[in-house]
């Protein structure tokens, strides 16, 4: 079994993704962060690969994104990255990345990589399904999880055939937009999780604006888990001794336990 | 004949859609539009009457007899697009798009510009048809190209300067991807050259395809014969591709995309895509690209704004590997002599962009026998080049 599955099996435990991005701001509070982040609460998490043209991503990521690059931070950087954290930490991690640094490294060589490197998933948000047949193959082949995105615009149509090839997880986005810490929930989340809800039993996890431990403590009264990005990438720059990322996450574990 | 591309997007192997799930409906809203239009008389009828009466056309194909000679001989007819109204060929994507947005009901238009031309047509198309504009255009440009910038802001629109990466074409199509996922329903996104996902490929070398249309039947009035050679400088490729297209079964025409060249190939400050670069998926489409070994996409570096561009439509990336077109590349310092050769000799001021295809037929047409011909797409005109060119002689004008 590929342990994202694993984490969905304890249907009494709600699900906390915390995104961040590698190299930023630096390789070590990447190294750093995750031991914290898993220590504190989160049941997995994203590594972002940086790429030049993140065009679904707000100012926090994009910011994030251009200063790893200006860092040195390459796809093997991540790779590395990743295998020393999935010696340390027992979550599973994923990347989430752009298609073009995967398609240039090669689709087998990437998921080979990838799951020598304890990668167990791929988010990708330029790559629809329809155009995810011969990654998905080489996915297969490595036991990795292609984590494809639904969003409020998607039709009933839609949300069967992303559902019918999500591996792991689907990704809800939360809003009509790009990434970035929001002050309110859109008021269509929930008609938009339970619509998707009547298509799949897969789990759902809510992500894209989401930065404080009451609006995760909210979406996870209609979804299976919530994911938190901007918010840790920006708490991240703030303080660099990552004490507050670690108290953040440990808030929103809190609130995610009495709240259930 | 060529009925390209297929029913997923593809070009061969170039093409597709690779959007974010936001967009789909949006994308399938405008396939769907786009295919009901296709066949739609009346939708053409509306289409060309614009161009003939708001744009200008058909623009005229120029024999330039001094230019002809300077070379030795060979025929060269210049495309005259830039007597369009607006000043390039954008101006018929614009209306083509404008027209689109009001069938699907959108009144909010999106559009990236480079060298400010695009920015500018749809500006117009967009105050003519009554709907709000707002245009992402890189910080560079915006000081490269501030005639265009005024030009647009007097057509109402709104310009919005872009400070990421390099502050350049590719960043201003970012940042209007950005909007359009966050305000998809409501906003058109007007991209304004044949890149990007599909359908926008496909629809804007249809509304350009009038360019090569018109020189089809120019040509044999004034030559009685098809051209032997086809040449257009190529940024993201619409020029290019509406020149070529009406000729693409016409196998005895050589299509000869230039691509910008910069400060020379070798030193990697260019834009040559097709020359130099290797496919990837950009812009929501796999076609060739420049990048690094990592797979991230490389600053580019061109005196023209509007090549200055990392990516190209995959229906040029298609001819290339099909062997039906082929693509050159030429160096700033060549494209400038080109265009003050074609200002002295011709009394014409190109827009820097389309005197990278001037420059390629200097070298070309001398090497021909006299009695070949050759049409030159003349993008635009060069009103909006003059700071880049005081510059470049120094300030002594
Ligand atoms: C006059 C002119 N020619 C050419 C181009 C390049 O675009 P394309 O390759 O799409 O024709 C531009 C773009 O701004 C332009 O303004």
């Amino acid at each position: 079994m590929n342990s994202i599955d694993a984490i969905f099996t304890d249907k009494g435990r709600k699900t906390l993704i915390a995104y961040i991005t590698v190299g930023y701001p630096s390789i070590e509070s990447t190294l750093k962060a995750a031991p914290i982040l898993a220590e504190a609460g989160c049941d997995l998490i994203e590594l972002g690969i940086p790429f030049s043209d993140p065009l679904a991503d707000g100012a926090t990521i994009q910011n994030a994104s251009f200063h790893a690059l200006q860092n040195g931070v390459t796809v093997k950087t991540c790779l590395e990255t990743a295998q020393k954290l999935s010696k340390q930490v027992k979550i599973p991690l994923v990347f989430m990345t752009y298609l073009n640094p995967i398609m240039h490294y090669g689709f087998d060589a990437f998921c080979k990589a990838c799951s020598e490197s304890g990668i167990s998933g791929l988010i990708i948000p330029d790559l629809p399904p329809e155009e995810g047949i011969e990654l998905e193959e080489a996915a297969h082949r490595y036991n990795i999880h292609i984590i494809y995105l639904l969003a409020p615009t998607s039709t009933e149509q839609r949300i069967v055939t992303v559902a019918s090839h999500a591996g792991g997880f689907i990704y809800l986005v939360s809003v009509t937009g790009v990434t970035g810490a929001r002050k309110d929930l859109p008021p269509d989340l929930k008609s938009f999780v339970s619509r998707v809800r009547k298509a799949t039993d897969k789990p759902l996890c809510v992500g894209f604006g989401i930065s404080t431990p009451e609006q995760a403590a909210e979406v996870l009264q209609i979804a299976d888990g919530v994911i938190i990005g901007s918010k840790i990438v920006r708490l991240m720059e703030e303080d660099g001794s990552l004490s507050k990322v670690g108290t953040f996450i440990r808030d929103v574990r809190g609130v995610m336990n009495t709240s259930k | 004949m060529n009925t390209l591309p297929d029913e997923r997007g593809y070009f061969g192997r170039y093409g597709g859609e690779y959007i974010p799930e936001v967009l789909v409906p949006a994308f399938d809203e405008l396939k769907r539009t786009y295919d009901s239009i296709k066949n739609d008389r009346s939708f053409w009828a509306e289409f060309k009457g614009l161009c003939r009466d708001y744009a200008g056309r058909p623009t005229p194909l120029y024999y330039a007899e001094k230019l002809s000679q300077h070379c030795g001989g060979t025929r060269i007819f210049l495309k005259r697009e830039d007597l369009t109204h607006t000043g390039a060929h954008k101006i018929n994507n614009a209306l083509g798009q404008g027209l689109l947005a009001r069938k699907i009901g959108k009144n909010r238009i999106i559009a990236e510009t480079g060298a400010g031309q695009h920015g500018v047509a749809t500006a117009a198309v967009c105050a003519m048809l009554g709907m709000e504009c707002v245009i992402y255009m890189g910080e560079e440009d915006i000081r490269r190209q501030a005639p265009n910038v005024l030009r647009m802001k007097l057509m109402n629109a709104e310009v919005r300067p872009v400070t990421s990466g390099s502050k350049t074409l590719k960043d201003a199509i970012n940042e209007a991807f950005r909007d359009w996922i966050s305000n998809i329903t409501t906003t058109h996104y007007l991209i304004g050259s044949a890149v990007g996902p599909n359908p926008y490929p496909m629809m804007v070398r249809d509304f350009q395809s009038i360019i090569g249309s018109e020189v089809k039947q120019q040509i044999i009035e004034k030559t009685g014969r098809l051209p032997d050679y086809i040449i257009a400088c190529t940024g993201g490729g619409s020029n290019a591709i509406g020149i070529f297209y009406p000729f693409l079964d016409d196998k005895d025409v050589k299509l000869i995309g230039v691509e910008a060249a910069g400060r020379g190939v070798e030193t990697g400050k260019h834009a040559a895509t097709l020359f130099a670069g290797t496919p990837g998926v950009f812009h929501g489409a796999k076609s060739y690209l420049l990048q690094d070994s990592d797979g991230q996409i490389m600053e580019t570096h061109s005196i023209s704004a509007g090549l200055d561009y990392p990516g190209v439509g995959p229906e040029h990336s298609y001819l290339k590997d099909s062997g039906r077109a082929s693509y050159v590349a030429e160096t700033d310092k060549d494209v400038l002599a080109a265009f003050h050769l074609l200002c002295s000799i011709e009394g014409i001021i190109p827009a820097l962009e389309s005197a990278h295809a001037i420059s390629y037929a200097l070298k070309l047409a001398p090497k021909l026998a006299k009695d070949k011909t050759i049409v030159i797409n003349l993008s635009g005109r060069g009103d909006k080049d003059m700071g880049i060119i005081s510059e470049a002689l120094g300030g002594n004008l």
